[in-house]
């Protein structure tokens, strides 16, 4: 992908993609804050059932926290690879990724259709809707990131995500790692902190 | 596909309706902004119009309730969204890059990007008046007054949808410029160099990349209840109402600030030009900027006291807003030190200038009054309210934005415009703005409350109502010789203003009006603050560029873009999964194209 | 130009170190989850994943070793949403 910013002299000798894309990063902190916020501030009063304690799955939400985990993992190492201008662990790294993106949402999709078939869709509860959203907002960004890498493995294939890429892949590596991040705050508050 | 080419000696860009479709020049993009922008103002001004003729009299019947409710929701949502932002929007998109002696900004598509989703934005939530159906609810939208137990037509859908669309283009714009601000200046334009126009919409666009999200998820709340039906705003769920307050003030009172610091900013470049004297306290100025934007985060609930929040919540966000008063009153110290002892001109921008100090600092004293949470209980949800704003708004913020059009008119055009008419237009809306919301603070401390379409005459507030009606009326007047002034001098004869007709100190004043396609023939040097008032204060622009020059071409993919994401919305609108599929596979395939387009700077 | 942004990169040893990390903290977050009438469990576990957030931010997502000014535009919004967290769960009375 050709840019229009890296061309010049910059003010700071950083790349300009990275600075806008950091203050990208910024926005996501305050959108997934909201719904975090939202989340924490109704819990515990939803009037009817189902209720967290009755329906969340540690144990298989667990594995795919720890999929999600391994998948940033494999990204680091994808990175590394298209900054050595090996082709090789460049693909096998982000086709893992992908493929580890791949499974967390196929765990999510099992999931959420576990809750709907037992009685907690997006409008029974304030429970429900806020988690639905919340996880959901969050799962759109995992799909949002795998489409993305998963076209970025496209280019490494067709041989056009050489070294000279190498900041685009960083910049698609930062968005994974924060998804991710944003899953250990939503694993850690709303799976195994539960109150009411 | 880009058709870049290099400039060779040529100052001028390509011609045609479709070079402005495909353009990423940022002087383009700002002046189909500033275009736009005006048009709505014009729009939202009718709707005052309207508003002020219905409350002329009392019992009157000029308008019916439901029609009250659009006139006034879609007043406030236009000014705030489709206006003043947009102008100010206008003014980031020509100037800054000049001031810090760049060519653009750093994504130039993303800001053609950014400008088409706003100009479908505001025909979308327009659109809605031609189903009779225009949002109603304000232009805060309380909750669950927005539910559709209580709103059942499309109005909640066309405000939800529409601000959504409207914050994306923002959030876009807000990245493009804090990257080219901290990134693109020229060698030597540090920081503490930035005129103070670009430092103060620098801190403005960390507002919008933090406040937004929070609106964001406050509309998504919104509207997953009204379409899958969530339970975000349901008090029978166990919900709170207040959520929706909490969410929207955490954006809303941000978005005010939004409002007025590129306005502070303009301002601050307008007065030491035309009192031929450096702005006071250049770093003081700065700093009570950045801590206006960051305190200006802790106040929200000040829209709430009326609430029930509680003493302990009640004591602090009204302490905090008392705070904002300091940096702010300091920098009326500052502007007002900068006048003193200088060669004042009494050009229309500077009477607009100086007007803005005045009537905002009015609008600022009746703003500390509510920061008292029981002051405020009294004054909350009365005229008292409208007043304050008004005066902040209209006479701050427009008053910044007349100021400023008629000072880098010049620059952008080519063509002073008309001293005389604009002396007229000066006085015919200092006198109507003054006229039109000065009673209000007595009708609001009166009792009579806002948003009502009609009031009694027991009230006794009838003829202070109708001064204010025929203020606003002189406000239309003044407009419309402000418009007939533009009209004047596009159709006039072409003026040959040279660099810098008022004699300024910043980058901008040093290359040709209107600047050449390329701005900056050679990037210039910067040596100090006031470059053109410093000896040895940059190094020399040659009118002629020593080499040829490459300017990017356009492209049409941001275009194509956004009709792809207003699309989405259009067919969520319509209930149509066809329109919504249809737009999404033409935004992902936008998003693609636009990624792998070569597109050289 | 780009030498600008050239930095130490972690080895790929380090990156499987950290991994290992997260991989062990997050089994000990979920066997602490199971300990019956663990009253300080929110705590521990909200300092663990305040641990974790900040290896994956600080090395995966570079900005340990990276320019000062990524870390000067990454930690004022996430101040900002964690206040917002505080404020609304103060606010809306679920504390």
């Amino acid at each position: 992908m050709s840019t229009a910013a890296t061309a010049h002299y910059t003010s700071t000798g950083l790349d300009t993609r990275k600075i806008a894309f950091w203050a990208f990063i910024g926005s996501e902190c305050l959108l997934f804050g909201s719904l975090i916020a939202t989340y924490l501030s109704y819990e515990g009063k939803s009037v009817v059932g189902p209720y967290p304690g009755e329906i969340l799955d540690i144990p298989l939400t667990s594995i795919s926290t720890f999929v999600l985990l391994m998948s940033s993992l494999a990204m680091v190492l994808a990175l590394d690879g298209v900054t050595k201008g090996d082709n090789k662990q460049a693909r096998i790294w982000l086709a893992t990724t992908v493929l580890f993106g791949a499974i967390f949402l196929g765990f999510q999709a099992y999931e959420f259709q576990h809750f709907v078939h037992n009685g907690l869709t997006l409008s029974t509860n304030l429970f429900g809707s806020t988690f639905f959203v919340l996880t959901g907002c969050h799962g759109l960004h995992v799909l949002g990131g795998v489409i993305w890498l998963s076209s970025l493995l496209i280019q490494s294939y067709r041989n056009k995500l050489g070294p000279d890429k190498a900041m685009t892949v960083e910049i698609a590596g930062l968005y994974w790692h924060f998804v991710d991040v944003v899953w250990i705050v939503i694993f850690t508050v709303v799976y195994l902190i539960q109150r009411g | 596909m880009a058709n870049s080419h290099d400039s060779g000696h040529t100052q001028e860009g390509p011609t045609g309706l479709w070079s402005w479709i495909t353009t990423t020049d940022h002087k383009r993009i700002g002046i189909m902004y500033g275009a736009t922008a005006f048009f709505f103002l014009l729009v939202g001004g009718l709707e005052a119009l309207l508003i002020r003729t219905q409350l002329a009299k009392a019992n009157n019947t000029f308008v019916d309730a439901d029609t009250f409710n659009q006139l006034f929701t879609m007043h406030g949502t236009t000014m705030v969204f489709l206006a003043l932002m947009p102008m100010s929007a206008a003014f980031f998109n020509f100037i800054i890059p000049l001031q810090i002696g760049a060519r653009d900004v750093a994504f130039p598509r993303l800001n053609a990007f950014s400008y088409w989703v706003f100009l479908l934005g505001g025909i979308f939530i327009n659109a809605s008046f031609l189903i009779g159906a225009a949002p109603d609810a304000g232009w805060f939208g309380y909750a669950n007054l927005t539910s559709t137990q209580f709103s059942p037509g499309l109005n909640v859908d066309f405000w939800g949808m529409g601000l959504q669309i409207l914050g994306i283009a923002s959030l876009a714009a807000a990245f493009n410029f804090i990257a080219t601000i901290i990134n693109m200046r020229a060698p030597g334009m540090k920081l503490m160099r930035m005129p103070v126009f670009t430092w103060m919409s620098f801190v403005t666009q960390i507002l919008v990349v933090t406040a937004f999200p929070v609106i964001t998820v406050a509309l998504v709340f919104l509207m997953f209840d009204r379409m899958f039906g969530t339970t975000f705003y349901s008090p029978a769920a166990g919900g709170d109402l207040l959520l929706w307050q909490h969410l929207f003030w955490l954006f809303g009172h941000p978005e005010v600030y939004i409002l007025i610091l590129p306005t502070m900013g303009m301002v601050s470049e307008v007065l030491p030009t035309f009192s031929r004297k450096p702005l006071f306290g250049y770093a003081v100025v700065v700093y009570s900027g950045a801590l206006i934007g960051g305190i200006g985060w802790a106040v929200w609930s000040h829209h709430m006291f009326a609430s029930g929040m509680g003493a302990i919540a009640d004591t602090y966000f009204a302490v905090a807003t008392m705070l904002i008063a300091i940096p702010t009153g300091v920098k009326i110290f500052n502007w007002m030190a900068t006048m003193w002892g200088g060669q004042i001109r009494f050009t229309t921008s500077m009477l607009f200038a100086i007007a803005f100090i005045m009537m905002f600092t009015i609008g600022g004293i009746s703003g500390v009054m509510h920061a008292s949470a029981p002051s405020d209980l009294q004054q909350t949800d009365t005229y008292f309210i409208v007043a304050h704003f008004h005066y902040v708004l209209f006479g701050g913020a427009m008053m910044g934005i007349f100021s400023a059009m008629y000072y880098w008119w010049p620059k952008v055009f080519g063509k002073l415009m008309s001293e005389g008419l604009g002396k007229v237009h000066f006085w015919i809306t200092f006198v109507g703005l003054n006229l039109t919301f000065f009673p209000m603070h007595f009708i609001g401390m009166l009792g009579m409350p806002r948003r009502v379409y009609t009031y009694g005459p027991e009230l006794g507030l009838e003829s202070m109502n109708y001064a204010a009606t025929l203020g606003s009326f002189l406000i239309g007047i003044g407009t419309l010789v402000m418009v007939f002034n533009i009209l004047k001098t596009w159709k006039g004869p072409k003026q040959d203003v040279g660099k810098n007709p008022w004699g300024a100190a910043t980058l901008e004043w040093a290359i040709s009006s209107p600047p050449p396609v390329y701005n900056f023939s050679v990037i210039p040097e910067v040596r100090s603050r006031l470059p053109l008032w410093t000896e040895d204060g940059m190094s020399e622009v040659p009118d002629v560029p020593p080499e040829p020059v490459h300017v990017p071409g356009g492209s049409y993919w941001p275009l194509v873009t956004s009709f792809g994401l207003v699309g989405i919305f259009v067919g969520a609108i319509a209930k149509s999964v066809p329109i919504a599929a249809i737009a999404a596979v033409v935004l992902v395939v936008g998003i693609f194209k636009w990624g792998y387009e070569p597109f050289e700077m | 130009m780009s030498d600008q942004n050239s930095h130490e990169h972690p080895s790929v040893a380090t990156y499987l170190k950290i991994a290992v990390i997260l991989t062990v903290v997050t089994a000990v977050e979920v066997a602490l989850y199971y300990v019956p009438e663990f009253g300080l469990l929110a705590p521990t576990l909200l300092v663990l994943s305040a641990a974790k957030f900040a290896l994956v931010v600080m090395f995966y997502m570079h900005l340990k070793p990276d320019n000062k000014l990524f870390t000067n535009i990454f930690w004022p919004p996430l101040l900002l949403a964690t206040g917002v967290i505080l404020a609304l769960m103060a606010l809306l009375g679920n504390w």
